[in-house]
């Protein structure tokens, strides 16, 4: 952000805004809203964290030695909503803002001051979310997807989760006009949809699923609302309302949400490999047609979480089926990253290492999900460390290690400057070993049969469990080498060249110096 | 282009709540979920005069000063048989209260063999202070019952229902 800062008055733009703290307070400059996003993120990121470290510490050995089971309930509840709702959905956001604009050629975003409320309006749900662990009864505790009854009957702390949903909900809905009417009507001259850069592809795709599920979202935490304090009865049997039927709207909510987290990663990915191969993405316009029907395959197959909650056979087997399909789509899009990376001239930087690493482990990620949706296996695993497994090999090294990617790989756009490649490559390979440690052990913990959301565990349990909590510490620490790397990039690190990866083809390696010049692309580029 | 957007935001937050009555005729049309309706017996019922099955009658209630109880504790009867079974409840409190019973049965998979033609959870039960009542469920278990099933609870809870909310749908 410093360097970001320091730029402002090099290039005679008659820039009157005010400085300090109310430069960003008022500011509606995309660039500067990007950065606070990512700095937001990033903040709620070692929130997160912390909260897993407790959760690990904890299940380090059988018994209960740190964390009472109340407590312990809301560190995982608050663990997923913070990582889910506070990193790595705003943290794509300010990859938008940052991106977007300059990637189609735009002065900023379509609508500057809406964009600088839906940033705000985050460091407010973050406080409450933080903020109802000190409230009377603690923090909602019920897990992440809050199901009645244990929703509705817990304490102040459920209100400040569902306020704080609310307001995320009507941030993420502002973020997503903002970056549709960005894309649709704001690209320089020349630029056809099939010509704009994956990542802006799957952005405009993913803000296309925000605006359809994140106001059901913000529905199904009404009904909870009304039905705890305004005696509805939606999810409350006894009043002719059903448990299951929140599950059901919240899915349809959900399902699409793993995906709004995942689409973006995809688009990131798909700019490194290429610039890293040398060569063109393969199968560019497969490659949107893929992202379209994972998003529309993914508003189908929500009761694939709830196969254990009654259903009839008929029921299972469509969600099971329409499930599996999404590995197609999927499937299209990991062989298209590895044609493009064959024969392509390949170089091995941070950025490519993480996109790498990213494939890698998706595929595992998303091979344990395939597996998952097979009814019956699902009916075993449910609510076990395997699905645990499951979805932080999806959204750790797969949401996580693309944000890891695309913050090495723009850095040097960002701020002028060139991390420290050493470190950088010590980062990844710490973090790879370090997350497979942890994680890839809780698929054996799982198919044994250890459940979820519990303190406390059989004794056959232990030695995973201490494996896995040794990976935990290690992964958690090693973001700390994130954060220094980062840091020590803006303050000091060398001067970036012009173009610091040769093989970089979209507008803002090609058509503005760097760092990026705090306003951008006033007069439209001429594309050919 | 904000002003489509927005609409298509509240669409969807509306389509939210419309999920709620959807969902319910959804079930009601697969026949899902149905508690209060009674069931309709199959033509071909026929019994089963080989087999006994017993049926022990259970009455819990949920945060209401009732007391309830059914007044025999188990019947043992022939699949296909019909049965009639009488619960007595008891206001306690000195208010009027309403409540709605819920039930619930063991196996799990007994729903798909209970035909109930009669019950008291169809409706809400309102009671006036001190008011005692007895009400009547009448059933079939078809002889479809796995025949390894020798002994079936029937399960009845009632939860007190907020005066001012409508009662249980339909």
């Amino acid at each position: 952000m410093a360097a970001v800062h320091g730029d402002v008055h090099g290039h005679g733009h008659d820039d009157h805004h005010p400085s300090g703290i109310m430069r960003w307070v008022t500011t509606t400059n995309h660039k500067d809203i990007g950065s606070m996003y990512l700095w937001f993120s990033f903040t709620m990121f070692l929130i997160g964290g912390f909260l897993a470290m407790g959760i690990r510490a904890e299940l380090y050995q059988p018994g209960i030695q740190i964390l009472e089971p109340e407590l312990f309930n809301q560190f995982t509840t608050l663990h997923g909503l913070i990582m889910v709702f506070g990193a790595i959905m705003p943290a794509f956001v300010g990859f938008a803002n940052w991106q977007v604009p300059i990637m189609i050629g735009a002065p900023d975003m379509a609508f500057a001051r809406m964009n600088n409320w839906s940033f705000w309006l985050l460091p407010v749900a973050g406080t409450l979310l933080v903020g109802s662990f000190f409230a009377p009864g603690g923090a909602a505790a019920g897990g992440w997807t809050f199901y009645p009854p244990l929703s509705t009957q817990g304490g102040i702390g459920v209100d400040l989760m569902i306020f704080a949903v609310h307001i995320l909900g009507a941030s993420s809905i502002m973020g997503s006009i903002n970056i549709i009417t960005t894309i649709l009507n704001m690209r320089a001259p020349g630029m056809t949809l099939m010509k704009m850069p994956m990542f802006v592809w799957t952005w405009l795709i993913t803000a296309y699923l925000l605006v359809l599920v994140m106001p059901v979202l913000a529905g199904v935490v009404t009904m909870l609302l009304t039905d705890r304090h305004f005696g509805t009865s939606f999810f409350n049997a006894a009043g002719g309302g059903d448990p299951v039927m929140f599950q059901h709207i919240f899915w349809f909510f959900g399902h699409p949400e793993v995906y709004i987290m995942i689409l973006p990663a995809f688009g990131i990915v798909s700019e490194i490999i290429p610039t890293f191969s040398r060569k063109p993405l393969f199968g560019y316009s497969s490659m949107v047609y893929a992202t379209a029907s994972i998003a529309i395959l993914s508003c189908i197959v929500w009761a694939h979480h709830m196969f254990t909650a009654g259903m009839p056979a008929i029921g299972q087997l469509f969600f099971m089926y329409a499930t599996m399909l999404i590995a197609v789509p999927t499937g299209v899009k990991v062989f298209n990253w590895t044609a493009t990376m064959w024969r392509g001239s390949m170089s091995f930087e941070t950025p490519m290492l993480f996109a790498i690493g990213f494939i890698f482990l998706f595929v595992i990620g998303g091979l344990s999900g395939v597996i998952c949706a097979i009814v019956p296996i699902d009916i075993q695993v449910q609510d076990t460390y395997y699905v645990i497994a499951h979805f932080h090999y999806v959204l750790v090294s797969g949401a996580l290690f693309s944000l890891f990617a695309g913050a090495y790989y723009w850095i040097p756009k960002w701020t002028g400057r060139m991390y420290n490649e050493t470190l950088g490559k010590w980062h990844f390979w710490l973090s790879m070993f370090f997350f497979n440690l942890t994680f890839f052990v809780q698929h054996f913990l799982g198919l044994a049969g250890m459940p979820r959301r519990i303190p406390d565990y059989n004794l056959q349990f232990a030695d995973f469990n201490m494996i896995s909590s040794i990976g935990a510490f290690g992964f958690g620490l090693t973001q700390l080498l994130f954060l220094y790397i980062m840091i020590n990039c803006i303050r000091g690190g060398e001067k970036a060249p012009e173009k610091p990866w040769d093989g970089a083809t979209t507008l803002e390696w090609t058509h503005l110096p760097t760092p990026a010049p705090y306003h951008s692309f006033e007069k439209p580029p001429v594309l050919k | 282009m904000m002003r489509k957007l927005l609409v298509f935001t509240l669409i969807m937050f509306v389509f939210g709540f419309a999920l709620v009555p959807f969902y319910e005729k959804f079930c009601e049309v697969t026949g899902i979920n149905n508690l209060l309706r009674p069931d309709v017996l199959a033509k071909d019922n026929w019994v089963d005069e080989e087999r006994w099955v017993t049926i022990e009658f259970d009455a819990n209630t949920r945060g209401l000063p009732w007391q309830f109880k059914p007044l025999q504790t188990s019947a043992r009867i022939h699949p296909g048989e019909s049965i009639s079974v009488m619960y007595e409840i008891t206001n306690n409190s000195d208010r009027e209260i309403s409540g709605q019973a819920i039930p619930s049965y063991s196996p799990r998979f007994l729903d798909k063999h209970l035909k109930k033609f009669e019950c008291f959870c169809f409706t809400k039960q309102v009671l006036k202070p001190n008011e005692t009542r007895q009400m009547p469920v009448q059933f079939v278990i078809e002889p479809g019952l796995p025949a390894d099933i020798h002994t079936v609870t029937v399960s009845y809870t009632f939860f007190e229902l907020p005066d001012s909310a409508s009662t249980a749908k339909k």
